[in-house]
């Protein structure tokens, strides 16, 4: 083990951390003063139970022995030997911070799914669903692509996560809102806070350089180099949305600055440490410039992601997966992509884009339709008229008097 | 006495307060209302969703003054708050019978 290796990741691990919470935030502001608290409930609600079960049987799943490409065994089961030893994954640091830091990454990405039904499910439901996505989803997905999965083994890369995080949450996030449909329209959505927004999303850019940095599991120059790439992409991300959106509608918004700067920040997360840094800001750009027209994909195709994780999220991570196979290079870190002779290298990094969205789609789909059948999906037509700050929690995000 | 009851759009009421403290006008209350008229709301972008706001925020600004102030107040209130757009706003006048100040009991006039 290595000392500098493990305490940048226990940094990084703290970074992450963070995020799920600037989520809330993020989350929070862009929802309507009446579902506020119960849109940052959310992703509390997922650091409490997805951080339990990955500890309980999350983490053998997606990390423990691989059983035929597909799942990890039982190995790691209530973290059993997990504390005083050196990490499969990452020789170099202890067991227990690569899975603190993992778990940092499912929590957040079960909390990412939460922009797409916020404002109209059922606090019990989307409690059931999560755990049950943690499980059945989001583990699968975690031992394919950093397990030792079928995916790994076909050579498909995705450094921190653009397939397993961002392409994942994305089509779980399509399920949702077409399971759950529209919100009714009880008034004007408007965001009721963009400041608390803006700060959110500043929070989550922050968290997102342990993320990526941390991703190449040492410190070092690999981690130097996935944090300068994610800063540029981000940078970028920022203007190329800003560009357009100033070009279409006459004015540059704040909430489109930081939708960029998050557009940028999915798009290199697969590629951080396999790009070199000028592709990273050509990648940073196309993801604001690409996330600007998803966002209008709900309204072509009809279905009602709140607060655009489909567009955001899943359209960046797919994005992001194909153009780290355009524009990785060897000698950053031994992968080259179309642009530098190997087109197989793109081709792997599409079948990697369309296995991940079949199966979380369908996964996912299931999964709506068993909690649907249980304990139900959508609130009373009522509690969307009161909010659901009041009808799920019983609480008030703004007394003023 | 006539009670004025001024709509107007929120970024006018410094200017008007102003204007009417210039008439010396020395106490007025100001209500922050959302209504529409003619000009029926508008629309905000918010990345990429089209908002439509029904009800624009507008101030109502009361006053309750003798009969010799109304023109003056409607014409410095007309000639500070327009615009020329529609959304401008409106202004009431209507009839008063009593007033009282509750402190020393003075009616009427003297109540002002």
């Amino acid at each position: 083990m290595n000392n500098a290796d493990t305490g940048f990741i226990i940094v990084c691990a703290t970074f992450v951390m963070l995020m799920t919470p600037a989520l809330a935030l993020f989350y929070g502001g862009l929802s309507r003063a009446r579902n506020i608290l119960a849109t940052c409930m959310y992703s509390y609600a997922s650091l409490g139970v997805i951080t339990v079960l990955w500890a309980l049987i999350g983490y053998t799943l997606a990390f423990g022995t691989d059983c035929k490409g597909l799942i990890g065994d039982f190995s790691f089961v209530f973290l059993e030997g997990v504390s005083f030893v050196a990490a499969p994954a990452a020789p170099t640091i202890p067991h227990t911070v690569f899975m603190a830091f993992q778990c940092m990454f499912a929590v957040l990405t079960v909390a990412l799914i939460s922009g797409s039904y916020a404002g109209r499910i059922r606090f019990t439901g989307m409690f059931l669903f999560s755990a049950l996505w943690l499980i059945f989803a989001y583990c699968p997905m975690a031992h394919w692509v950093w397990g030792g999965g079928w995916l790994a083994k076909l050579g498909a890369v995705d450094f921190a996560g653009g397939a397993v995080v961002h392409m994942a949450s994305g089509a779980a996030a399509l399920a949702c809102a077409q399971v759950l449909g529209p919100r009714l329209k009880t008034g004007s959505f408007a965001p009721n806070n963009l400041p608390l927004t803006l700060l959110g999303g500043g929070l989550l850019w922050f968290g997102w350089f342990g993320f990526n940095a941390g991703s190449a599991l040492v410190s070092g120059t690999l981690a130097g180099h996935a944090l300068l790439t994610t800063h540029l992409a981000t940078a970028s991300g920022v203007l190329g949305w800003m560009v357009i959106e100033w070009k279409r509608n006459g004015k540059p918004t704040t909430l489109g600055a930081i939708s960029g700067a998050l557009a940028g920040l999915v798009v290199i997360t697969p590629a951080a440490g396999f790009v070199s840094l000028g592709s990273s800001m050509i990648m940073g750009f196309i993801g604001g410039f690409v996330c600007y027209y998803g966002v209008f994909l709900k309204h072509k195709f009809g279905f009602d992601d709140a607060l655009d994780v489909v567009g955001i999220h899943g359209l960046g991570g797919t994005v992001g997966a194909l153009l780290t196979g355009v524009f990785a290079e060897k000698a950053v870190n031994g992968v080259n992509g179309l642009l530098h002779g190997d087109s197989w290298q793109f081709v792997v990094q599409a079948i990697s884009v369309v296995a991940t969205w079949l199966f979380v789609y369908v996964v996912s789909r299931i999964l709506l339709k068993i909690v649907d059948s249980t304990v139900g999906l959508r609130v009373e037509e009522d509690a969307e008229y009161v909010g659901l700050d009041l009808s799920e929690h019983n609480e008030r995000a703004y007394s003023l008097e | 006495m006539k009670k004025i009851e001024i709509i107007i759009r929120p970024g006018m009421l410094e200017r008007v307060r102003n204007e009417l403290a210039a008439l010396e006008i020395h106490g007025m209350n100001y209500t922050d209302i959302r209504g529409y008229g003619r000009q029926h709301g508008h629309t905000e972008v918010y990345r990429g969703s089209v908002v439509t706001v029904d009800y624009l925020p507008k101030v109502k600004i009361e006053l309750v003054v003798n009969d010799d102030m109304v023109e003056k107040i409607i014409n410095a209130v007309v000639a500070t708050a327009r615009t020329g757009k529609v959304g401008d706003g409106k202004i009431f006048v209507s009839d008063v019978l009593d007033a009282i100040r509750i402190r020393t009991g003075e009616r009427g006039s003297e109540a002002i």
